[in-house]
Order: structure tokens, then C-alpha cells, then sequence
């Protein structure tokens, strides 16, 4: 018996959207597993990690806090990857932003007003489309291969931030602990309430409103202008593109500069909110995470909100499973990937019937 | 002076031996025209499981076994998805290390701050003594040896065999190997498999001989230095030992400098193995002639056979 | 035992389409046997399945009046069953020697090979040299080594797919030469082709597969071309008219002096290549493929860059710097060769793949910055209508359409904006007799109406059947362009064998 795929005449709609679905109901079933391995009961364990983060208002404004950065380089992601230009240096990008925008406290320390939180930002969108400004060059300029250097350079924006808050930035009051002084007023990203009181509290931050702001702008622009059809046709049909008259070269820098500025403004928000200064591990790989909340999303920026709500939880189910059943918190990271793996493995669904041939010729045809 | 400079050259060997292994296996890889950037994945498996199953059997070459295997199982995985499913290489093989660094680091759990077990030395009686040239000639851990046997070996095998013929025929023009006759994806399976056994050893090799211990995150971007290693290599085996030789003696370069105390910021040094590879990759990538003479011509594409 | 190889009932089956559909066919030794059908008719899939290279649905093989399966390839040769494939199954990167062996059975020795190589080649008159490395040779000498691969291991019966399809004039002949002497040595031979010339010339019998199934089984000596293209296309074929008045008007498209380096080791150079296309006439650069077509199609339509503006003039204005939809907007509309990724984006709907080429030239298609959906759908159903192509449902995705739809799809776009310059890689390769017609037929008209027309084409017997005036290919120089009436395929043969010499060339074509 062998496992053999079948082109479709067109590309299944329904399987497009069946996709994640399929994939992530494979990775529930893939934790149960696990988790049953462990001894755990799988149910109540699956409880935990995925539907716990969704009871209590404080878990619902923790899901907006960590999906938020997800869907601003998700979606950013989405796009690049969408014409095929690979930035996995988001991670770095980020980092970028938020060290070039903490510049401001770290140098001006008394410098508040509202001006203060408008340039602060944009230096995070500058650091990051900066950082992001390198692969490009390279691959225009030299044909070299943007997923290496782009990821080369997360460790080494890494290091450099270690390097800054360990070294110059560090705050003389900080009893040589590794961190930049905190942020303060202004330094700091306004919060809004969503839901009153009456329902139960949710305050959102403004990187919230940025996310879901740049996820629709991308989707428009993907969906509805002549520069979203350019760079679809860029990625799925380079040759076409040419003769369309697109230039390759300025896809490449306009999809860097907007998901490294993205990825930027994610890094800035992330230390003017939750971390509140500059320091080491001012995320938890958000830049990375993103590379799978933009093929669940199905390179789609809305998808990417979508993916970035369920990658969300896997962080939060990862922090309550910890603390409620003793297990590791790295196993969202294990979920993550074995997600991915699934979306990546339904996707081929799309565009191919999955035959099962037997030894006898008349081969049967499985569900697909 | 004999002294340090044996211990910086031993360092510089032992340094360069995982980024050799890893790099020569996704040659293979390559060559047959799959391009796995799981690399990184694989090895954080390999270090741990290597790590783990010395330290259960107390025996450092069931861990080197454990590490080569736990790497091809992970890239069976990449295989079964890039190969029966056809789906994007380079999203497969991002999603390999993903998964591979977040599992190898719920394995490790339970090893953090354990000693490991020490893949020791090979000691020749007379030869090994032999000042200098001893300890360095005669006097390292197997892997050392067996790294550059692979090496010559996979020359060998891809230009002087039919197997490896085949393997360059099949990363040349699938559609062509198709019509003789060849199994594109079959080759391809093997290949994969192989680039994955390696991974697994480089990165046995890190958790074994390199420093024996097991760390969260301790491959440190050497599967990405392989990858671009392989770039470096324009697809020749024997340049992958010039190449991770090179790199090797970069990293070392950075502790000795450290550990004399020379003013530049440790981070600094830390951060020039990654700044070398990037100027190394423009270096190379500049040159096209070079670069299109032996890139494999279906590096990246996938592959369904008409039935 | 009458026959070598006898196919009894075959079907194959993909999907919905019943590609070839109880085909019944014997061959005897010795025998040059023709497959004639149009593209599409199933050719291809039935020789697939003799080379082993695909399974029937259902029927049967007989081989020397045994009941055989053919699981592979390599089973088929070592039945004693070769083929030389229309699309080569060549390494580029390896040597001569390296991509004969990858077909040779048994023990792997490159010396012993490269003796029997020069052995055969010389022989049968098929020189090779077995160290040089596959990108570097021509096409001729690509198929050689795809016959030389075969004959090596001795066969009792040679498929041959298309063989002249990439040969100039002369290396046919020479091919026609090797394939009677292989049949005298009972060889047998299966002869795919849409040449009937050369079909009546060469073969012994011939089969004619229209829609899958045979529909006649011939001796093509006794029969005309005429009747023969009859058979294939099951009615009587199109011929193009056109009012050939000699109204010839201003140059509308001018290449001066035309230089384009190679874009990588495969490529191929242009050197002064100097043409001028007048309003109302169609002008056809013939040439065998890898000759520079391909470049010369991105240096026209400028998808590359040219050193030089003046190399390059649409109505009188220097447009070599321009990209290509600056000279779209000057007026000229491009179709290149290659439909599916090049000319169309094969995910994208027909509506979708209007915006590709019309996205700068067309103002209603896109509107500050936004395309309208509306604008492109109004435009494809025109095209639809106007060149009847023919699909499944409203607004297709453009690989699910047949490749002659899809052809008449992507030259209406083009039309649909009625062009005062229009060049077109080949028009009709790969497209049924029934498209290749209309196709033509609108070319034709296209000029008529006033436009210039550049058409670069492979198959001669298109060229002749709407050229004005024809210029000829060959390692990125073009010779002078003739008018058509003082040209024959031999003429043009010897043009592309690369006579280059400007003088001798002259000579050549007024002989």
C-alpha cells in the first residue's frame, strides 16, 4: 500500500478552508496522546491548556496581550511569504525595534510628553525596517539567500542588546542587574478599557489597536489593490511577474520594510507595555511563532488574526498546565510545531486528492 | 606557548567537527535537490537524545547511536512531508526547527544541569605522545576521525559511483531521472535520511565531546552555519572541511580573545561566527559563475510523478 | 510470431479524460510505424505506456506474442524497448558519458562505456563526444545522445517522439538516414510526428489516433498529405485567408543593431540583430529552439533591459530602456512562448489574469491603485466570446483550461487591445488544429487591420502559412528577412544550419 497525491484540476475552496481546521483538530488529538502518555488524563488536560484561557477576564486581556504582537508580524509574515520573499528574522527585527526606541527613555529619561510615545514608536518601526533593510540588500544586491542572513542577524541583534544592557544602557540603579531604567507616562503605551466593568474589565493596550489597524490594512491591500495582486503573482508565479512588468527587486525591499517594521513596532510596544524597559528576552520568540501563525493563517492577513488568537492560548495553556498540572511549559512550543507540521501537510490537500494505492490495480480513493 | 596552542587547535577541531557534520549531510541532501532547513532541528534533537541515552546507559557511544538515530527519524518526518505530501520545502524545514529546538528543549527537562558523559579521547601508546602532532594526528575522539571519513566518503560515492549519479542526476532534472526509470522521491528519501543521521551526530557530538552537558538552545545557530556552509562549499565535499575549519577557528578566536581580556566586548565575539557567515554568503553569492556552475538545479522543487 | 509488439484495447485513464480509449495496434519487426494525431489525441500517453512509463487503466501488451505488463521503464528496455522522448530525459549538468549511463543496466564503468559510445557514434553516423557536458551542446547533438543511449543497449524496437520537431532540414534527412538503417536491421521503429511529409517519406504504416481511440490504419505511401490531415483532424482544415494586397506602411517595430549579453551559462548571446516590421505585414523569425528565441522575446518585450535605447523603436521612438509596460502602453502587446507561468498565472481565475498584462494600459482595469474586479471580468468574458474559448465553468482558474483554450485566451487579451505592434513566441505550439487556425487566422487579421506583427515559430509549415516576409535564428544572430514567396524549407535549412557568412547567406536564399 502507498501513499500517493493526485493534482486537482483547480484548487479545492473548501479544503482551503478546512485546512486549519483539519490541522488543528490533528494537533488536539496528537496532545491527547501525549498528554495520555504522561498519565495525564487527556481531557481534563486538554481543558487546561486550551479552553482554561478562555474563562476568566484576566486570561482574556492575557490572550489579547500575546496575540497581539503575533498578529502584527504574522500578518506581515503572511505577506512576504505570500511573494515569496523569506524573512524568519522577525524575531531580530523586533529586538531592533525596541532597542532603537528605547533610545528615547534611556537618553531622554525626561522627555515626556505626547510627541514622546509618537517617536518612540516610529524609531521602533524605523529599527525594525533597518534591521530588515540588510537581507534585502543583500539579496538584491548579491543574490545571497535571505533566510540565512536574516536569521543570522537575530543572533546577532541578540547579542548586541545584551551587549548594550549589560554595557551602556544599563541602569546605574539597577544593582548590575542586565535592564535599561523602566519606562514611565509617557515611555509607556496608553491602555483602553474594551469591555465595561458590567461583563468584567478588559483593558487593551495600543499594540492591540495597531495589530488589528495593520491586519486590515494588509488584508485590503492584498485583497483589493494592484499592489497585493503584484505581489501574489510575485510569489506563485515569478516568470509571469516579470512579464507583468513587476520588479522583483522592489518586492523584495517593500515585503522586508513592512514586516520588518511591523516586526519592529511589535518590539516596541512589547517593551513600552508588558516588559516596561529594555533587557534581554523581551519576548518569548514572538518572531518566530509568527513564521506559524502566518501559514495558519494561510498566508492571509486575517488568517494570521485568527492563528495568532490560537497560538495565543497555546502560550497561556502552556503558563496554566504548568502551574495546574505539572507539566513543562515548553510543551506549547512542542504543540507549535507539531501544529505547524500539520497545517503545512493539509495544505497540500488544496491543490492535490490524497490516493491510497493498493497492490491491485484499481486504487481506492480516500477522504479527501 | 606549545601548550596553549595545542589547546586552542584541539578547541578549534572539536569546534569544527559538529559544523563538518552537519554540513556534509545536507550536501547529500541538496545534491539529490531537496533543500531541508531543519538542520538546526535535528541537531537539537541529536544533543539531546544523545545526551539522554549516555547518560541512562552510561555509555558515550549509545549515545552518538542514539543521536544519528533520533536525527533520521526527524528527517523522516520532514521527508514524509516534503516528499509524499509535497508541501513547501522551506516551510517544512522551518517548521522542523521549530519543532525540534521546542521538543529537544521538553526532553531535556530532566538533564538540565547534569554531567555528561565525556566521549573520551583516542590514545595511541607512543603516537599519541608524540609532541605536537601527537595529540592532534592521533589523539581525538572518533567522530573527529569518522567526520572526515564521511567526507571522503560522500566524494567518493557522488563522483566515482552510479549511486552517486544518480543522486546528481536526480537533483539535476527529476523529471528526466523520472523518465528513466529512477524513483525521485525514493533517492530523495535516502538522501534526506542521511542529512538527518548527520544532523543527529553534530549535534551528539555538541552534547558528547563538545561540552558534555546538556543546555536549552546549546546548537546555537550551527545548523544555520552548516546550511550556509553548504552554500560555501558550491556543493564540493572536500571544500565543506576548508568551510567549517574556517568557522571553527573563528568561534575559538572569540573565547581565546575573551579569555585574554582584550577590550572588545565579549558580545562582540560571540557575534562573529553569524557576521562571518553573512560576509561569507555575500562573498560567494556575488560570484554567480560559481554559484550556478554546481547549485543543483532543482534545489527547492517539488515533485509529483504523473501516474 | 507476425508481430514485435501488439497493443490489444488499451485505456488510460486520468481522471475524468479517457486519453487514449480501446487503442489496438501491432508492429512488426523492421517496420518505421507512424503515430499520427493531432496534439492531444493521445499519442504520447500510449507510447508512455509501451516505454513502461505509465500504467493502462485497462488492455493489453503483447511482446513477440506474449502477454506482457510493463511495471517500468527499466523493464521495458530490458525487454529491448528504447525511446527517445520529444521533451529529452537529459542531465544539463552532467557529461554525455554520465547521462548514458544513468540508462545502462549492470556494472558502472566509464571507460568501458565511453569506448562503446565512440563506437556506435561512429557507426551510425551520430558523432559525440562523451566527456563534453550536456548544457553545453546543441539540440541535434542532445538528441544524439538520446538515440545513442538507446541503440546501446540494442533494441528490437525504437519509439521516437517528435524527433524532427527540434531538427533543422538537414539533421532530419541525416536522422532519416540512421532510422532506415536501424529498420533494415529489423530494428523496429514507432514513429511519433504532425509531419506528413516526412511520414510518407520515412514510415511504413501508420495508425491515426483522433480523441483517444484509432481511427485508421494506413499505408501513408499510398496516401496524400491532404488525406492524411483529414484523418487526423476528422474534417477538412481551416485554411488560413488573407487578403494578400501588398499595403505595406510605415516601420512600426524597428531592432537596430540589437545586443543582449547571455543571462547564464545556458544562454544564449544576441549579436546585431537588426529587423524592421512594417505596419501591415506579419514577419516570422524561424530558427530551432535555443537559438535565441527566447532572449530575443525578452529583449522585444522588455522584460530585460537593453544597453542601448536606440536599439529598439516602436512607431520611431527609442524604447530600449523601457520596461515592458511602457512599450505596452506605446502600443505593443507580447505573448511569450511559454502559457502556463509566463504568459498566465496558472492558480489565478481567467478575470485575474487579465489585470497581468492590461494592469498599466488599461484604465479601467485599475483605479488609484485598486483593481477593479468588474473592469477585468467584463474584459475576459470579450476575450471569451470573441475567440471562442472554451471552458468549464464562468470564470475558470487558468491551468484547468486546455492548452489550445488557454493559447486562444492569452493571444485575445492581447488582441483585445488591438495592437499596433505585436510579437508572439510561438503562436501555436502544443495547440490543436482547430486553435492553431483561429490563432493564426487573427494574427493574419491583426496585420491587415494595419498593426505589425512579429512572429517567432519553430514549425516552418505555420511560418509559410502566414508569413509576409521571414528572417532566420541561429546562435543569437538573425539573417536577413526574405520575402516568403523566395523561400523553401530547404532554403531556411540551410539559414539555420548557421551559414553565417552575410554574402553566402544572400546567395543561400536567391539560389
Amino acid at each position: 500500500m502507498r501513499l500517493v497525491l493526485e493534482k486537482r484540476a483547480e484548487a479545492s475552496g473548501r479544503m482551503a478552508i478546512l485546512s486549519p481546521v483539519i490541522a488543528i483538530a490533528l494537533t488536539l488529538i496528537t496532545g491527547g496522546i501525549i498528554f495520555a502518555l504522561r498519565g495525564l488524563n487527556p481531557f481534563s488536560a486538554l481543558y487546561v491548556f486550551f479552553v482554561e484561557p478562555l474563562t476568566t477576564s484576566w486570561s482574556i486581556e492575557q490572550l489579547i496581550v500575546k496575540a497581539a504582537p503575533l498578529a502584527m508580524i504574522g500578518a506581515g509574515l503572511a505577506v512576504s511569504y505570500m511573494a515569496n520573499v523569506w524573512n524568519i528574522g522577525a524575531e531580530g527585527q523586533l529586538t531592533a525595534g525596541a532597542i532603537v526606541g528605547s533610545a528615547i527613555p534611556v537618553f531622554f529619561p525626561e522627555f515626556q510628553s505626547p510627541p514622546t510615545l509618537a517617536l518612540m514608536l516610529s524609531l521602533g518601526v524605523i529599527g525594525g525596517m533597518a534591521w530588515a533593510a540588510i537581507p534585502a540588500f543583500l539579496k538584491n544586491r548579491f543574490g545571497t539567500n535571505e533566510i540565512l542572513t536574516s536569521l543570522m542577524l537575530v543572533y546577532v541583534i541578540q547579542l548586541a542588546l545584551d551587549w548594550l544592557v549589560r554595557g551602556p544602557w544599563r541602569d546605574p540603579k539597577g544593582y548590575n542587574f542586565p535592564k535599561t531604567i523602566a519606562f514611565s507616562d509617557w515611555q509607556l503605551l496608553p491602555q483602553f478599557q474594551l469591555l465595561p466593568p458590567s461583563v468584567g474589565p478588559i483593558y487593551i493596550n495600543l499594540g492591540a489597536i495597531f495589530a488589528v489597524a495593520a491586519v486590515v490594512a494588509l488584508a485590503f491591500m492584498m485583497g483589493r489593490t494592484l499592489k497585493g495582486y503584484e505581489l501574489r503573482v510575485q510569489g506563485i508565479a515569478p516568470r509571469a511577474g516579470r512579464f507583468a512588468g513587476f520588479s522583483r527587486e522592489k518586492t523584495v525591499w517593500f515585503c522586508f520594510l513592512l514586516s520588518g517594521g511591523l516586526a519592529g513596532l511589535a518590539g516596541i510596544c512589547e517593551v513600552m507595555s508588558t516588559v516596561g524597559q529594555l533587557q534581554p528576552g523581551i519576548s518569548p520568540s514572538y518572531g518566530f511563532t509568527a513564521i506559524i501563525v502566518a501559514f495558519l493563517g494561510r498566508l492571509n492577513p486575517i488568517g494570521a488574526l485568527v492563528a495568532a488568537f490560537a497560538l495565543a492560548i497555546s502560550y497561556l495553556g502552556g503558563e496554566s498546565a504548568q502551574v495546574a498540572l505539572g507539566i513543562s511549559d515548553k510543551t506549547a512550543r512542542v504543540f507549535q510545531g507539531v501544529l505547524l507540521f500539520y497545517i503545512l501537510a493539509c495544505d497540500s490537500l488544496i491543490l492535490y486528492r490524497l490516493k491510497i494505492i493498493g497492490r491491485t490495480p484499481g486504487p481506492a480513493e480516500a477522504k479527501a | 606557548m606549545n601548550d596553549q596552542l595545542l589547546s586552542v587547535i584541539l578547541t578549534i577541531i572539536t569546534a569544527s567537527t559538529p559544523l563538518l557534520l552537519a554540513a556534509i549531510g545536507e550536501l547529500v541532501v541538496e545534491r539529490s535537490g531537496v533543500l531541508n532547513l531543519g538542520v538546526e532541528g535535528m541537531m537539537a534533537v541529536g544533543a539531546v537524545s544523545g545526551f539522554g541515552a549516555a547518560l541512562m546507559t552510561g555509555n558515550p557511544y549509545v549515545g552518538v547511536f542514539a543521536a544519528l538515530a533520533a536525527g533520521a527519524v526527524l528527517s523522516l518526518l520532514f521527508g514524509f512531508l516534503t516528499l509524499t505530501m509535497v508541501s513547501n520545502q522551506v516551510a517544512t524545514g522551518l517548521a522542523l526547527t521549530l519543532l525540534g529546538l521546542g521538543a529537544a528543549g521538553l526532553m531535556g527537562e530532566s538533564f538540565v544541569g547534569q554531567p555528561g558523559i565525556h566521549l573520551e579521547r583516542l590514545h595511541i601508546p607512543g603516537l599519541s605522545e608524540v609532541p605536537l602532532i601527537g595529540p592532534i594526528l592521533f589523539g581525538q575522539d572518533f567522530l573527529v576521525y569518522l567526520s572526515l571519513i564521511i567526507v571522503a566518503a560522500v566524494s567518493y560515492v557522488l563522483f566515482r559511483t552510479k549511486a552517486g549519479l544518480i543522486i546528481r542526476a536526480v537533483g539535476d532534472s527529476q523529471q528526466s531521472a523520472h523518465a528513466l526509470g529512477y524513483s525521485v522521491v525514493g533517492v530523495r528519501y535516502l538522501c534526506v535520511m542521511f542529512g538527518g543521521a548527520c544532523s543527529g551526530l553534530a549535534g551528539g557530538y555538541l552534547s558528547l565531546a563538545y561540552t558534555p552537558q546538556w543546555v536549552e538552545n546549546m546548537t546555537a545557530g550551527r545548523g544555520w552555519i552548516a546550511l550556509a556552509l553548504v552554500v560555501f562549499s558550491s556543493w564540493l565535499p572536500w571544500r565543506i572541511v576548508a568551510g567549517a575549519y574556517l568557522f571553527g577557528t573563528i568561534t575559538v578566536m572569540g573565547f581565546s580573545l575573551q579569555a585574554y581580556g582584550i577590550g572588545i566586548p565579549s558580545q562582540l565575539l560571540s557575534a562573529l561566527p553569524y557576521i562571518v557567515t553573512i560576509l561569507v554568503l555575500v562573498v560567494i553569492s556575488g560570484n554567480r559563475a560559481l554559484m550556478r556552475a554546481n547549485t543543483p538545479a532543482c534545489l527547492g522543487q517539488p515533485f509529483v510523478p504523473d501516474r | 510470431m507476425d508481430y514485435l509488439l501488439e497493443a490489444l484495447h488499451v485505456t488510460k485513464v486520468f481522471g475524468t479524460l479517457k486519453a487514449n480509449d480501446g487503442v489496438t495496434l501491432k508492429v512488426k519487426p523492421g517496420e518505421i510505424h507512424a503515430f499520427l494525431g493531432e496534439n492531444g489525441a493521445g499519442k504520447s500517453t500510449l507510447v508512455k505506456m509501451i516505454y513502461g512509463a505509465l500504467q493502462p487503466t485497462s488492455g493489453e501488451f503483447r511482446w513477440m506474442g506474449k502477454a506482457v505488463t510493463i511495471p517500468s521503464p527499466a523493464a521495458a528496455r530490458k525487454l529491448g524497448i528504447g525511446m527517445v522522448f520529444q521533451h529529452f530525459s537529459l542531465f544539463e549538468a552532467l557529461t554525455v558519458a554520465e547521462n548514458i549511463a544513468l540508462a545502462m543496466p549492470g556494472a558502472f564503468d566509464m571507460k568501458k562505456l565511453s569506448g562503446r559510445i565512440a563506437r556506435v557514434s561512429r557507426d551510425y553516423g551520430l558523432p559525440l563526444e562523451p566527456t563534453a557536458v550536456v548544457a553545453d551542446l546543441s539540440v541535434g547533438e542532445r538528441q544524439r545522445i538520446e538515440i545513442v543511449r538507446c541503440l546501446l543497449q540494442e533494441p528490437k524496437l525504437l519509439i521516437m517522439d517528435e524527433p524532427t520537431a527540434v531538427l533543422t532540414p538537414q539533421e532530419a534527412d541525416q536522422l532519416f538516414i540512421t532510422l532506415a538503417r536501424l529498420a533494415s536491421e529489423g530494428c523496429a521503429v514507432i514513429y511519433i510526428s504532425h509531419r506528413l511529409e516526412e511520414v510518407k517519406r520515412l514510415c511504413h504504416n501508420a495508425t491515426i489516433l483522433r480523441h483517444g481511440k484509432v481511427v485508421a490504419n494506413v499505408d501513408p505511401t499510398r496516401e496524400t498529405a491532404a488525406s492524411l490531415a483529414k484523418l487526423m483532424v476528422g474534417g477538412d482544415i481551416h485554411v488560413v485567408k488573407s487578403a494578400r494586397e501588398d499595403q505595406r506602411g510605415a516601420t512600426r517595430l524597428k531592432l537596430d543593431r540589437l545586443r543582449l549579453s547571455a543571462d547564464g551559462p545556458f544562454a544564449v548571446e544576441l549579436r546585431n540583430v537588426s529587423l524592421d516590421v512594417k505596419a501591415g505585414e506579419v514577419v516570422a523569425i524561424a530558427g530551432v529552439a535555443g537559438n535565441g528565441q527566447s532572449e530575443l522575446f525578452d529583449a522585444v518585450s522588455g522584460e530585460r533591459s537593453l544597453a542601448q535605447a536606440a536599439m529598439l523603436l516602436i512607431d520611431g521612438k527609442p524604447m530600449g530602456h523601457d520596461g515592458v509596460n511602457a512599450r505596452r502602453n506605446a502600443g505593443a502587446a507580447f505573448v511569450p512562448e511559454e502559457r502556463l507561468g509566463h504568459g498566465a498565472v496558472p492558480a489565478f481565475t481567467l478575470s485575474q489574469n487579465v489585470v497581468l498584462t492590461r494592469h498599466s494600459s488599461d484604465g479601467a482595469l485599475v483605479k488609484s491603485g485598486m483593481v477593479s474586479s468588474g473592469g477585468a471580468s467584463g474584459v475576459s468574458q470579450r476575450v471569451i466570446k470573441d475567440y471562442d474559448v472554451r471552458k468549464g465553468k464562468p470564470d475558470p482558474e487558468a491551468r484547468s483550461l486546455s492548452g489550445g483554450n488557454l493559447q486562444k485566451f492569452v493571444v485575445g487579451r492581447e488582441l483585445d487591445r488591438r495592437p499596433g505592434v505585436l510579437v508572439i513566441n510561438q503562436p501555436t505550439w502544443g495547440v490543436d488544429a482547430g486553435a492553431s487556425a483561429t490563432i493564426r487566422q487573427a494574427i493574419v487579421d491583426l496585420a491587415r487591420q494595419g498593426s505589425a506583427v512579429l512572429v517567432i515559430s519553430q514549425d516552418l509549415d505555420e511560418i509559410f502559412e502566414i508569413a509576409d516576409r521571414i528572417a532566420v535564428i541561429s546562435r543569437g544572430q538573425l539573417s536577413e528577412a526574405y520575402p516568403a514567396s523566395d523561400l523553401t524549407p530547404e532554403k531556411i535549412g540551410l539559414l539555420m544550419a548557421g551559414a553565417h557568412e552575410r554574402k553566402e547567406m544572400a546567395h543561400a536564399a536567391r539560389a
